[in-house]
């Protein structure tokens, strides 16, 4: 799975319809080890799982958090 | 020497691109704002959007003394018609309406900058001879919809295969780009919070401003959370509305009216739609090159712009444009707005109009909005909130996260 840093973040409160029901969650830009950016969804059940920017980062499969409308974003959980 | 050198060394600008651009310009014919009129900005739930347009068309056509039959081309700037309203082939829908027949009539999207990239297309039609008297209406209706229905609705103006696929909001974006500024530079809480503080202290003083009340510091630091940073006070405005210029040669304006408002440089630039494909988002270079290039064209410095009307679609924006536009220091744009630099009676006011976080942001109507609001106060016509130094003008009207950006600048000499 991928890794990288985070270079920007931020939790939602306020979601356009679709992902309403995820409410609050947060989004990141991730600066990828590899190369290139990504921009993704960070898994946190608890809010201590939140991540900050500098915070590594690596990619995880999620499962059931992923909705259908969401084919390719990545998930990333703080390491 | 070449003359584009000479032109150059005139204006003190480096580049051979700008070089080209003068050279250019001093072959167009210089263009003047002969008319401008806007309904006001609000929820207007008996409204649809082809009334608010021609009621600002209308009021344009009278403020310049213009007919319909003396339009030659027509531009409506629009970003999101269909899914708002359902209604698509907007722009004979609305000339047509004001009586506008026969010429052409053609909308133009580029999300919240949508009516400044239509005035920026109507200019360049003026300037290179193909027309004389065109007309530029932007409108939007956008509370007929549910919040969660227009977050979904402006998220299309971002990518849609990629950041917004993730659950992203403008707000979001927006809130990434002020915790990468605050990270980078030291920004602060309280100084994006000045900015909404600023823009409704100038908006409770505008009659057509949506929403006309003073707030305080600790008010603005403590809304209900969007997308951390940014509560509800860092973000504009839902709203509906609409704003109409009417343009002709210099040369003809007084054939029309006694205040022609000259349009000195103007200039649009691109970047990536998507936030992530950007090496650094605490800068929109769209904003750098578009204004660049106006003020060339203009022949002048950021120093000489005596007040803005820029994009505050959310208070970081307007932090990071007074950075990109050379009026505060790259990373100091947060205590610059926060030391009371732009207020009414700061050195430069911005957003006397109350701006988009005041006066209000119906997306397609607000690049025109920004051009009434330089023309209200070049002319000395803005009522209790006039500014005294009000010849020179700059405005800034930014599509999506930075992808379109148009700069005008606009003086009476």
């Amino acid at each position: 799975m991928r890794t990288g840093t985070v270079y920007t973040e931020t939790v939602i409160y306020s979601a356009p319809e679709a992902f309403a029901k995820d409410v609050p969650y947060q989004t990141a830009i991730v600066s990828l080890e590899d190369g290139g950016s990504a921009t993704g969804r960070v898994t946190a059940r608890i809010m201590g799982d939140r991540v900050a920017i500098g915070d590594h980062v690596v990619e995880v499969e999620p499962g059931e958090a992923r909705a259908p409308q969401m084919a390719g974003v990545p998930f990333f959980r703080k390491v | 020497m070449s003359p584009g050198v000479e032109v150059c060394n005139l204006f003190g600008s480096p580049t051979p691109e700008l070089c080209c651009i003068l050279l250019i310009f001093r072959h167009m014919r210089s263009v003047a704002v002969i008319g401008a009129g806007k309904t006001p900005f609000g929820i207007f739930a008996d409204r649809d959007l082809r009334s608010l347009a021609v009621e600002a068309g209308e009021k344009c056509l009278r403020n310049g003394n213009v007919t319909p039959g003396q339009i030659e081309s027509f531009y409506l700037g629009n970003f999101a018609g269909p899914a708002f309203v359902g209604q698509n082939h907007l722009a004979p829908y609305v000339s047509t309406a004001l009586g506008i027949r026969d010429v052409p009539a053609t909308r133009v999207e580029a999300a919240c900058a949508s009516s400044g990239s239509a005035f920026f297309h109507a200019w360049a039609e003026v300037a290179s001879g193909v027309y004389d008297v065109v007309m530029v209406v932007g409108v939007e209706k956008m509370t007929s919809r549910t919040t969660g229905q227009v977050n979904q609705i402006l998220a299309e103006a971002g990518d849609c295969s990629g950041e917004m696929l993730a659950g992203n909001t403008f707000a979001s974006l927006f809130a990434m780009i002020a915790r990468r500024h605050m990270y980078e530079f030291g920004t602060k809480k309280e100084h994006l919070s000045s900015v909404a503080v600023k823009n409704h202290a100038n908006g409770a003083l505008n009659p057509d401003a949506q929403m006309r009340k003073v707030i305080t510091l600790e008010q603005a630091m403590n809304g209900k959370p969007i997308a951390d940073p940014l509560n509800l006070y860092d973000c504009s405005l839902i709203s509906d509305g609409a704003a109409a210029v009417v343009l002709a040669p210099y040369d003809r304006a007084r054939e029309f009216t006694d205040k022609p408002v000259r349009i000195l440089g103007i200039a649009q630039a691109s970047d990536y739609v998507a936030l992530d494909q950007k090496a650094d988002i605490t800068t929109f270079p769209a904003v750098r090159r578009a204004s660049e290039k106006a003020y060339a064209m203009a022949g002048v410095t950021p120093r000489d712009i005596q007040f803005a009307e820029l994009h505050d679609c959310f208070t970081i924006a307007e932090i990071i444009a007074c950075e990109d536009l050379g009026f505060a220091p790259r990373g100091e744009g947060g205590p610059y707005a926060f030391e009371g630099h732009t207020a009414r009676t700061g050195e430069r006011p911005i957003n006397t109009s109350g701006g988009l976080k005041s006066k209000g942001h119906p997306v397609g109507a607000t690049g025109v909005a920004q051009i009434c609001d330089l023309v209200l106060q070049i002319r000395c016509q803005a009522g209790e909130r006039q500014i005294p130094r009000h010849s020179l003008g700059l405005a800034e009207n930014l599509g999506g996260s930075g992808a379109t950006c148009v700069v005008s600048i606009l003086g009476e000499v």
